[in-house]
């Protein structure tokens, strides 16, 4: 019997498996921020520990930073008081810190992958839960808690039980304008946001083969929001070339000897799932959520469902979601006015997310109903873009390009989508108060982001590619 | 480090039946500022307990003094979301004991664990009898005995089963904690790193 990928990653990283005990799994890298990470520094000193591997963690200020005027202290008190607090830990314990002013700060589960720390057949944790993330490489990576994270700095290692694995297919052509964070909002809205409780998903198919590592990285990245432990992605010559070269890739003998290693990496044609899906990409189109979880999205043509379409127990809870978002059963949101867009997080931050929008908005400008925020995820995106001119194009559409952070997308900084606005988001979650208290959120990609921020309705931005083509 | 014990325990509950019930809604991430592990109680269901300006929202449970108990029972999908253990932090800071719902998230459920706050995952419908009976009487009484996994409704009796990993059941009974554990295995830690 074959083996799956997970199952030769998680294999070859058990350090001990002992009957009636979760295994010990040894952790190649562990990525820290500031949020999830100062109890468990005060849980060390608690024990008189050290952090057990040092070069194996790195550090990065994301969260809570303002994305504008960086060189400035941060203003908000406790924010500052956080992040400084991360930084007197990471001295004490010895850890590298991409802090804020470092040419290397970004969103953890953006620099991870931009400085090649994040590779083919490596495990990654974070006290974050996007770190699915870096599953895209073929790699096991996953979201702890802080109890967990003092456990990673005490001893390299986590006690963890082996999830179930679940393969899901995409195969065929996608359509025009629709990309990978189409693909994941649609495989959530199918199998909803517990659907992947439990499971490693594998995504597979010549669908997300085509896909590029900014792709595959916003499909592996929402993989929590169908409740999966992980998700990964097979690692092939477009892994290999996007790492190929990275600051802290290996170079050398060592690359020879990792290529030929990750080329070992993939499910074995007979390796067992306990779970199977697929799908096929004719049948997504730009996708939209309408509620409060990322499961509840729909085409962007298509209609908001009718409570009488819920068991009666879930009704309830549905018409909660609704009234929150200021909707009604049937409604379509193609046309209604929104207030905010946000193109930025661990989701759609990434260089080829900025090229994308700005060679859509090229020559365009925003409505003037909208506000628009640019929020590149690592100081080495936004200066790729700046490089490339991408901020000048952004100036002149109306969609300012600020610093990098996590920004808008969890309402924890200074960036926050006022009470009852509507914002089109390209981020992750839509979860009642997600982007500030009271805020609604509409996630989506980000061509329909800036689709919609130049129209300031609910766009369908293939009604834009066929007038271009038409030009 | 010894962490809190559990073994057994007997109380009223707190419904709350609503599903997919995420970690920003049980602590909105505007509150995850502190450093220390304390407090997080008082910002519990922050923005459905209390409205923009900080008063009280009657309608919600934990402002109706008819509910209490050291249980919270929830609708399926509990603590979907950010792997934040504030969250559980909140949920035990506040003086809960036990969290009973049809489904969990994950790595809520892995939190809760390690701060001895026990999931409980029942089926649809034994939920929805707990639902009934603390609708039917405020102060209906459910208990929770972890060292033989099971959960009754002690007015009528019914009970069901259920599941706890081996593992974090021992560690939450004997209020152990997995780092003691790891450290005593270093060594083969260090045997690992050395392949
Ligand atoms: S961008 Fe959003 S989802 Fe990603 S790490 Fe930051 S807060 Fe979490």
């Amino acid at each position: 019997m074959g083996q799956t990928l997970f199952d030769k990653i998680w294999d070859a990283h058990v350090v001990s498996s002992n009957e009636g005990f979760p295994d010990i799994l040894y952790i190649d890298t562990h990525f820290i921020h500031e949020v999830t990470s100062p109890q468990a520094f005060d849980g060390l000193r608690t024990r008189g520990l050290p952090v057990f591997r040092p070069k194996q963690t790195v550090a990065t200020a994301d969260h809570n930073v303002p994305t504008i005027d960086q060189h400035l202290p941060i203003k908000e008190e406790l924010s500052r008081y956080q992040v400084d607090m991360l930084t007197k830990n990471c001295k004490e314990f010895g850890i590298e810190l991409y802090g804020l002013g470092h040419p290397f700060q970004g969103i953890v589960h953006v620099i991870g992958p931009e400085l090649g720390i994040t590779r083919p057949g490596g495990t990654y944790v974070c006290g974050d839960s996007h770190t699915s993330t870096h599953g895209a490489f073929g790699a096991i990576a996953f979201g702890i808690g802080t109890s967990q994270v003092e456990q990673v700095m005490a001893t390299q290692c986590l006690l963890q039980s082996r999830p179930k694995r679940m393969k899901i297919e995409v195969n065929g052509k996608l359509h025009k304008g629709v990309g990978a964070k189409d693909i994941i909002l649609y495989i959530i809205a199918q199998i909803s946001a517990a659907g992947g409780t439990g499971y490693a998903v594998e995504y597979a198919g010549d669908t997300i083969r085509s896909l590029s590592m900014e792709g595959r990285m916003t499909i592996c990245n929402m993989s929590i929001e169908m409740g999966a432990r992980c998700g990964l992605i097979a690692p092939d010559d477009t892994t290999i070339e996007y790492v190929k070269g990275r600051e802290f890739a290996p170079k050398g003998e060592d690359w020879d000897k990792a290529v030929a290693y990750w080329k070992t990496l993939y499910s074995d044609a007979d390796a067992a799932f306990d779970e199977l899906l697929s799908f096929k990409a004719e049948d997504i189109e730009p996708m939209i959520t309408y509620g409060t979880n990322p499961g509840m999205g729909i085409g962007v043509t298509q209609h908001v469902p009718e409570t009488s379409s819920f068991e009666a127990k879930e009704q309830g809870s549905y018409k909660k979601a609704l009234e929150y978002m200021g909707l009604h059963d049937d409604e379509t949101l193609l046309g209604k006015p929104i207030d905010y867009v946000f193109i930025g997080s661990c989701t759609n931050s990434r260089i080829e997310d900025l090229r994308q929008v700005a060679e859509f908005v090229k020559g365009k400008h925003k409505a003037d109903n909208v506000t628009v925020w640019v929020v590149p995820g690592s100081k080495q995106v936004q200066e790729q873009a700046i490089r490339e001119g991408l901020d000048k194009i952004f100036d002149a559409a109306g969609f300012p390009l600020r610093e990098p952070g996590c920004s808008a997308c969890l309402g924890m900084n200074e960036d926050k989508i006022p009470a009852g606005k509507y914002c089109v988001s390209t981020s992750n979650r839509n979860f009642e108060g997600r982007q500030g208290p009271n805020s609604r959120t509409f996630l989506a990609s980000p061509l329909t982001a800036a689709a919609s921020a130049i129209t300031g309705v609910v766009t369908d931005i293939r009604e834009f590619l066929k007038e271009e083509e038409l030009v | 480090m010894a962490t809190k014990i559990f073994k057994h325990i007997q109380t009223s509950v707190v419904p709350l039946p609503i599903e997919n019930i995420d970690t920003d809604q049980i602590i909105p991430a505007r509150f995850l500022k502190a450093t220390t592990r304390e407090g997080f109680g008082n910002n519990l269901f922050r923005d459905w307990r209390f409205d923009g300006d900080n008063n009280p929202k009657p309608d919600f449970v934990l402002n109706n003094s008819n509910f209490s108990g050291k249980i919270l029972v929830a609708g399926k999908n509990f603590g979907c979301g950010s792997s934040r253990e504030h969250a559980a932090w909140a949920i035990a800071d506040y003086g809960f004991d036990a969290v009973v719902s049809s489904f969990f998230a994950d790595i809520f459920k892995g939190n809760a664990l390690n701060n001895g706050l026990l999931p409980v995952q029942v089926s649809d419908d034994f939920l929805k009898k707990i639902f009934d009976a603390v609708y039917a009487d405020e102060h209906a009484v459910v208990e929770i005995d972890l060292v033989d996994q099971f959960i009754k409704i002690v007015a009528t009796g019914e009970q069901e089963t259920f599941e706890v990993n081996p593992y974090k059941k021992a560690c939450m009974t004997n209020g152990y904690d997995d780092i003691d554990y790891i450290l005593s295995k270093k060594e083969l830690i260090k045997e690992f790193e050395g392949k």
